[in-house]
């Protein structure tokens, strides 16, 4: 019981957190100058007439009222300096089955593969076949993901032209041709994930592997592969697998960095593109944005938290 | 054996006393005291790749320190007039010593036309260096209506396959270069040619078709196609070899140097063709050679990458010094007082956290960069959030430091609030505190090129670079010209790399439990 209770302040207080986030930025896009001049149209009565029948020229808590109002129906206005006219809800929701495509690809192979490396490695510990996976998920970890993108698509497209440089959106996100054109995004967002994954496996797994557990293990006569199957992994796995439930819920939001080089119209190549509107911001899209964001980010946290207490009934966290 | 039995029965005139005079003093130490410190600071030297990652950070930092002092003031000056730069860009790297070897020595292969291949030729007669310093191969290709095309495949000195620039000067410009042409005898200012007959092609001074192709003589030399009419008061004696003024200036076919435009009362104007690399050391006074070669604007990528290094740096620690303020002392309360104080004050960095950063970046930029400029706002934007994990860092060491014995001991002695945080629990926590002040340094670096890369913070300006803006300006000519991203990318990754390398060697430095571990 006490674990539902856990569940239940934990997603309370992440709701209360996320509520302050979103009245805070708000407020701050709202302090920003949105003047006439930079709203589309020509005809400035008509361009004030709107402005005032959306609210604009009322006090900023008001206008708060409204805008949540309107957010719980899913209407986030219309762009109005990028995408012009077009709502932005609805843009927002085309764009997302790219980043999903893409993460879902990315991962679906990169963790498995991280895991698998990182066992490997902590069996290995300390020959030379260790050495080699420690010292390239070192360099992987560490060189920015652009680094590798641009090698990635160097090579790929520009020495061996085995792909093209944009992706092909032709037939859609769920689709063979979408995912064979974003091969070498998908390449160069899994070295991330799968250094990741076998860093942190090797750690977890070399840690138990000299724990007393095995030791009682191997006494009472488990082979040293039975014990290290029965007993280590299933122990190891313990931190490792909601780092897994949290990359599953930060599919989502995808790398803008990535989405940025490679030209994969997501919701990051959104963000910037509502960023870098001229002559000023897009303000619709960036709080339709900054919301999903800071949502994403603070689901993945609770949803971590929440599974470790699942997982592994030593460490409820919170529960007296 | 049986002296050792008889114990008991010693005779009294056996006992000597041992020290007569007082008492017996440990004997003092010889071998030095190891602190804390000094321990930790051996241990980290026993790891190789940690202390191979600290001077590789040295260079990095030395280059960053250094590089700007080193290349040329008056070329780094001239980036604000650009334009004088543009017939520099692209330039391949270059080491002065590696010249003719190949590698490094500012020459590139490319397989090039016909055509090409022979304005290289005549460019090498022209300017009299040469432009191609190898011709690897030669090929025909058939186009889909069968017209063949001959193809070579050479490497191309840069800095000397450069247009021939066309410009228009006043008397006073053109003097100035009469007079430096006499004093250093280099053929800045070109005979005026035709080629606008042609292509437009300012490089071309032969006789040539309409498609910019050489018409070659009988002997397979090009035929020189420059004006022999018009006035161009040319003064200095530092002419073309072909030239019929060289043995007799006033000839009357002597080429003419430039096309003088308006009248003698309004000032003379000349329009000429220069020489680019002589040009070059005219303008700046040296020779072109760029070590990392120069990228589209034509800006010398060895500065600006020193330029935007440093101000990495510069940033990297100015955050990291503002968050270890900040966070410990944020920290420090909230571990040392707990309880409610604890609950809010978490609060508090638990919302701020959760605001993405690109979120706060953005907010603050377009709030701040128009009030206090682009710099401040972007460091306000990294000490917003950033502190926050150093604070949590400090309030766990807080939280296991503070009921021990030695607090309550100083407690008892009457310390200050104050003073037990600062000067009892404080340093006990160093070790950790050190260690995440460091490892804040590359993600500072990370978090600034990035957001640099995606333009959402726009640092590239003439005088101002970032290693971000600098990759997504290499990006665009990645084909044609990949050292302009090669040196941001390769710092970049060096960095990372090795700040991550160091900062892992000095937390396990830091962390006693290791101590012996590793032997």
């Amino acid at each position: 019981m006490y674990l539902f209770k856990y569940i239940m302040k934990r997603i309370g207080l992440m709701l209360m957190t996320f509520f302050v986030i979103v009245t805070m930025c708000f407020i701050l896009v709202k302090l920003l100058p949105n003047t006439p001049a930079a709203q589309f149209g020509k005809d400035m009565a008509l361009i004030l007439k709107r402005r005032e029948l959306l609210g604009y020229d009322l006090p900023i808590l008001q206008q708060y009222g409204r805008f949540l109002k309107y957010a719980f129906k899913g209407n986030f206005g219309i762009g109005e300096t990028y995408k012009l006219g077009n709502e932005v809800w609805t843009v927002f929701k085309n764009r997302l089955p790219y980043t999903m495509c893409l993460n879902l690809v990315t991962i679906s192979f990169s963790i498995p593969l991280g895991l698998l490396l990182g066992i490997f490695a902590a069996l290995k510990k300390n020959k030379w076949e260790d050495h080699v996976i420690s010292t390239g998920v070192m360099i992987f970890v560490s060189v920015p993901s652009f680094v590798y993108a641009f090698l990635v698509q160097y090579i790929l497209y520009f020495k061996l032209g085995w792909s093209s440089a944009t992706v092909d959106v032709s037939a859609g996100a769920w689709s063979w041709t979408f995912v064979k054109s974003a091969i070498p995004a998908v390449i160069s967002m899994s070295f991330g994930t799968i250094a990741g994954f076998a860093r942190y496996t090797r750690a977890e797994l070399t840690e138990v592997l000299t724990s007393e557990i095995m030791l009682l293990a191997r006494t009472k006569g488990l082979t040293r592969s039975q014990a290290t199957f029965r007993h280590a992994l299933r122990n190891s796995m313990v931190p490792i697998f909601p780092m897994i439930l949290g990359e599953f819920i930060s599919i989502m939001s995808g790398s803008l960095i990535i989405e940025q080089i490679f030209t994969i119209p997501g919701v990051g190549e959104l963000y910037i593109g509502s960023i870098q509107a001229q002559p000023a911001p897009d303000y619709n899209f960036f709080m339709l944005l900054t919301i999903f964001y800071t949502f994403i980010g603070l689901a993945a946290g609770i949803v971590i938290d929440i599974s470790y207490g699942i997982i592994d009934p030593r460490i409820r966290m919170g529960a007296k | 054996m049986e002296n050792k039995t008889d114990i008991m029965n010693i005779p009294a005139d056996q006992f000597v006393i041992a020290d007569k005079e007082g008492y017996i003093h440990d004997v003092k130490l010889e071998t030095k005291p190891v602190g804390y410190f000094r321990d930790a600071f051996r241990r980290f030297k026993k790891n190789k790749s940690s202390v191979v990652a600290a001077i590789i950070i040295i260079i990095l930092v030395l280059f960053a320190i250094i590089g700007p002092f080193l290349v040329h003031g008056n070329y780094h000056d001239a980036y604000v007039s650009s334009t004088a730069l543009v017939n520099y860009k692209y330039l391949i790297p270059k080491v002065s010593f590696l010249e003719g070897t190949g590698i490094w020595d500012g020459t590139k292969t490319e397989e090039i036309s016909d055509n090409k291949y022979n304005m290289y030729r005549a460019m090498e007669i022209e300017l009299g260096y040469p432009a191609m310093t190898d011709i690897l191969s030669e090929r025909v290709q058939k186009d889909v209506f069968g017209k063949e095309t001959k193809l070579y495949k050479v490497r191309t000195d840069s800095y000397h396959s450069q247009t021939i620039i066309t410009m228009t000067l006043t008397s006073q410009m053109y003097q100035d270069i009469l007079k430096w042409q006499d004093e250093t005898g280099l053929q800045v200012i070109l005979p005026r040619s035709n080629s606008q007959g042609y292509d437009l092609n300012p490089s071309c001074w032969f006789v040539a078709d309409k498609k910019g192709n050489a018409k070659l003589d009988a002997n397979g030399n090009f035929v020189p196609d420059y004006f022999t009419t018009g006035e161009d008061d040319y003064t200095s004696s530092v002419r073309l070899d072909s030239d019929p003024g060289k043995t007799d200036p006033n000839a009357a076919n002597r080429y003419r140097y430039a096309q003088r435009t308006g009248t003698a009362e309004t000032g003379y104007n000349y329009v000429v063709r220069l020489h680019p690399f002589n040009y070059f050391q005219y303008m700046f006074g040296f020779e072109p050679c760029f070590i990392f070669g120069t990228d589209g604007s034509g800006y010398d990528i060895f500065d600006r990458l020193s330029n935007g290094a440093r101000f990495s740096f510069l940033l990297a620690i100015v955050v990291s010094a503002i968050n270890l303020t900040i966070g410990a002392i944020y920290g420090a309360i909230e571990g040392y007082y707990g309880g409610a104080v604890d609950m809010i004050m978490e609060r508090i960095s638990d919302i701020l956290s959760g605001v993405p950063f690109t979120v706060v970046t953005v907010l603050f930029s377009l709030h701040l960069s128009s009030k206090v400029g682009i710099v401040p706002s972007l460091l306000f934007a990294f000490v917003m959030t950033g502190w926050i994990g150093m604070a949590s860092n400090v309030r766990m060491q807080f939280y296991r430091f503070k009921n021990q014995e030695y607090v309550l001991s100083a407690r008892t002695l009457g310390a200050s609030d104050l003073r037990i945080m600062f000067k009892h629990i404080f340093p006990n926590s160093l070790g950790t505190i050190i260690t995440s002040c460091v490892l804040v340094i590359p993600g500072v670096i990370f978090s600034e090129t990035s957001l640099t890369y995606l333009g959402i913070v726009n640092l590239g300006s003439a005088r101002l670079s970032s290693i971000g803006s600098m990759l997504s300006a290499g990006q665009g000519c990645m084909t044609t010209a990949p050292h302009v991203i090669l040196f941001p990318a390769v710092f970049i990754a060096l960095l990372e790399i090795s700040f991550n390398l160091f900062g892992n060697g000095l937390r396990d430095a830091f962390n006693p439990s290791l101590r012996g571990s590793e032997d």
